[in-house]
């Protein structure tokens, strides 16, 4: 196939701890590390797998939010990305109108495969890649922990699913969305990092996609979770059954 | 009035419990009518047991024989086409859910509510995010129709104990041939479903094979408990994959979590938070997992864990 999708979204780093901000307006995120969302690294690993098999020409990896994002593209361009799409908007654009862009940049690009991660661990929503192939009238195979091409035609696709692992047949052109199981992306070397530097990154501003935005979900206030206190320390297995005894666990 | 409709889980033999969570979030709606739709090649069976939960109105079987198996580009036109006039379509946070119900919210134009925690109002929730650092209220548009799916570990199963309408129900759109399913492997155990299990024990990377994980079956069995795994675990390849629990596994609520040799990462930590007892056996003191822990035991899992299952014998 010419070209793979890669969508790149910018998160807060899966090793930091966020916190709600003390008057519940959000999240704080300022001055966190932030990171390629884990499931996407994943995705253009294995994009970049497929290409360097000879089954795909061009990986092109596509971000959309601030122009912060730029840093998370040339990080996928050290990667091993071909060339960087940044669509320029609102961070916190709502899902619905983030597969709308994905679906009009589908649409130019011609791409054989869109892969997505499965859930962006920000916002844990879990629904862009669905949405694209339901606008795109395309193929899903989610939660993807093998994939195998056949041609450009189509692609078998195992799926982890709470029974198991799924096996799934889809015409190509499709959209896969990754599990955690799918590979070990590659870490990038330093020569990568300044070669990627040359490489093509192209900005185009959201207004200009033609792209209606849909409505959202409006978050109305945020909060810290419900803590669980720290209990108590057993000495010993002995112990151990004494206290799950007095809590009526064992008999 | 809240026109709701559940869309049923299950494997065309059995109705997954996950419905009857769904029934219950339909139910915390202001005055619902909740309908349950059966997908299915023949659901007669799946859409019986449906029938039997309390709050459901009737129950919508939907036979083609496209519908064998669960395939989202297949299930959700025709989910679509039936969601003509409800407010409210509701799928649960499993894969079946997690995999269809975007897409069907796609289809009708709204965002989906993942993940619903609580019921604020008819178009108010509350949802993890950022692995349940947070805990966000989303309200949905106004007038527009609703698609969400539950966090079954948030609520309490609907009773049985009843017996609504079944209608046959066929519903006329195209649907597309482009997805194919192959086969599933699921692996056999007569140990308890882990998503509803009374009493998980996990093991983590510190087993440190698919051999001696079999301490951590023993135990299991000895308590007629499911067994679950960390990542790390499920990544070295010492169990299958459908034993993750955590942010990306499975979300569980079980009365009692027994984690051992699991360090107690965040993500691991969103998938038990809401179980009745956590017990943690870890040998290092300073584990996150002990933050959290009821009971914690500081041991070597190596001798502590055959000991406990001998004390249990
Ligand atoms: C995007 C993303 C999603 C993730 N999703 C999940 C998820 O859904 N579920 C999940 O579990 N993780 C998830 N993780 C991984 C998570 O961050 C941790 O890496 C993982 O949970 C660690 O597993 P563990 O506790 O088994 O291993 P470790 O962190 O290595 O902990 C092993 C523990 O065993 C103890 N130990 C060692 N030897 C012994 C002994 N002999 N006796 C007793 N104790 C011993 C050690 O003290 C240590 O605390 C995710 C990570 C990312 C980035
Ligand atoms: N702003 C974004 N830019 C690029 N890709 C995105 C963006 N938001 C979501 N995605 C893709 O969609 C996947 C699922 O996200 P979500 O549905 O938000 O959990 C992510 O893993 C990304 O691959």
């Amino acid at each position: 196939m010419e070209r793979i999708l890669v969508g790149l979204k910018r998160v807060v780093d899966a090793n930091v701890r966020v916190r709600v901000r003390a008057d519940g307006s959000g999240v704080e995120t300022d001055g966190l590390k932030m990171s390629i969302n884990p499931f996407d690294e994943i995705a253009l690993e294995e994009a970049l797998r497929i290409r360097e098999r000879g089954e795909a020409q061009e990986v092109v990896v596509v971000s959309i939010g601030g122009s912060e994002c730029q840093q998370q593209l040339r990080t996928g361009l050290a990667m091993g990305a071909d060339r960087a799409i940044h669509v320029d908007a609102d961070p916190e654009l709502d899902q619905l109108t983030i597969a709308r862009i994905l679906l009009a940049l589908a649409e130019k690009e011609n791409p054989g495969i869109v892969l997505l991660g499965k859930q962006a661990i920000d916002n844990d929503n879990n629904q862009t890649g669905q949405m694209l192939a339901a606008l795109w009238g395309r193929p899903q195979a989610t939660f993807a922990s093998k994939i195998v091409l056949d041609g450009d035609t189509n692609a078998t696709v195992t799926r982890e699913v709470d029974a198991g692992l799924e096996t799934v047949e889809v015409d190509l052109p499709a959209v896969i969305t990754t599990d955690l199981r799918l590979n070990e992306p590659r870490y990038v070397k330093l020569p990568d990092i300044m070669k990627a530097k040359k490489k093509p990154l192209l900005t185009v501003a959201f207004a200009d996609l033609g792209v209606e935005r849909a409505p959202a979900l409006e978050p109305v206030a945020f909060e810290p979770p419900p803590q669980r206190q720290k209990g108590v320390l057993v000495e010993d297995v002995a112990g151990l059954v004494e206290a799950l005894k007095a809590r009526g666990l064992l008999r | 009035m809240n026109r709701v409709l559940v869309i049923a889980e299950h494997d065309g033999a059995a109705l997954n419990p996950s419905t009857a969570k769904c029934v219950a979030c339909a139910a915390a709606l202001p005055d619902p009518e909740i309908h349950v739709a059966v997908f299915a090649d023949n659901g007669e069976a799946v859409a019986a047991e449906a029938a039997r939960l309390q709050g459901v109105a009737r129950v919508l079987e939907v036979d083609h024989p496209a519908n064998a198996h669960p395939l989202a580009a297949v299930l959700a036109p025709q989910i679509a086409a039936l969601a003509d006039g409800y407010t409210h379509v509701l799928g649960p946070s499993t894969t079946f859910g997690k995999d269809v119900m975007p897409r069907v919210a796609a289809l009708l134009g709204v965002n989906q509510v993942s993940d619903v925690m609580s019921v604020e109002g008819s178009h108010r929730f509350k949802r993890p995010i950022y692995a349940g650092n947070a805990i966000v209220t989303v309200e949905a548009p106004a007038g527009s129709v609703v698609v969400a799916t539950v966090r079954t570990a948030s609520w309490q199963a609907a009773e049985t104990g009843q017996d609504a309408p079944v209608e046959s129900k066929p519903v006329e759109v195209p649907l597309p041939e482009h997805t194919r399913f192959v086969e599933v492997s699921a692996a056999k155990t007569d140990r308890p479903d882990l998503q509803t299990a009374r009493i998980v024990v996990s093991g983590g990377r510190a087993l440190g094979s698919a051999e001696n994980f079999d301490l951590i079956y023993r135990l299991a069995d000895k308590l007629g408990a499911a067994v679950g795994a960390s990542r790390a675990a499920v990544d070295a390849g010492y169990v299958p994959n459908d034993m993750q629990v955590g942010q990306t596994g499975k979300i569980i609520a079980p009365d009692l979590y027994i984690a051992v040799g699991i360090s107690g990462a965040i993500q691991h930590l969103t998938g038990i938070k809401d179980a009745g007892t956590i017990v943690a056996i870890n040998k290092d003191a300073e584990a996150p997992i002990f933050e959290v822990a009821d009971i914690g035991l500081v041991g070597d899992l190596f001798t502590v864990v055959p000991e406990l299952e001998k004390a249990l014998s």
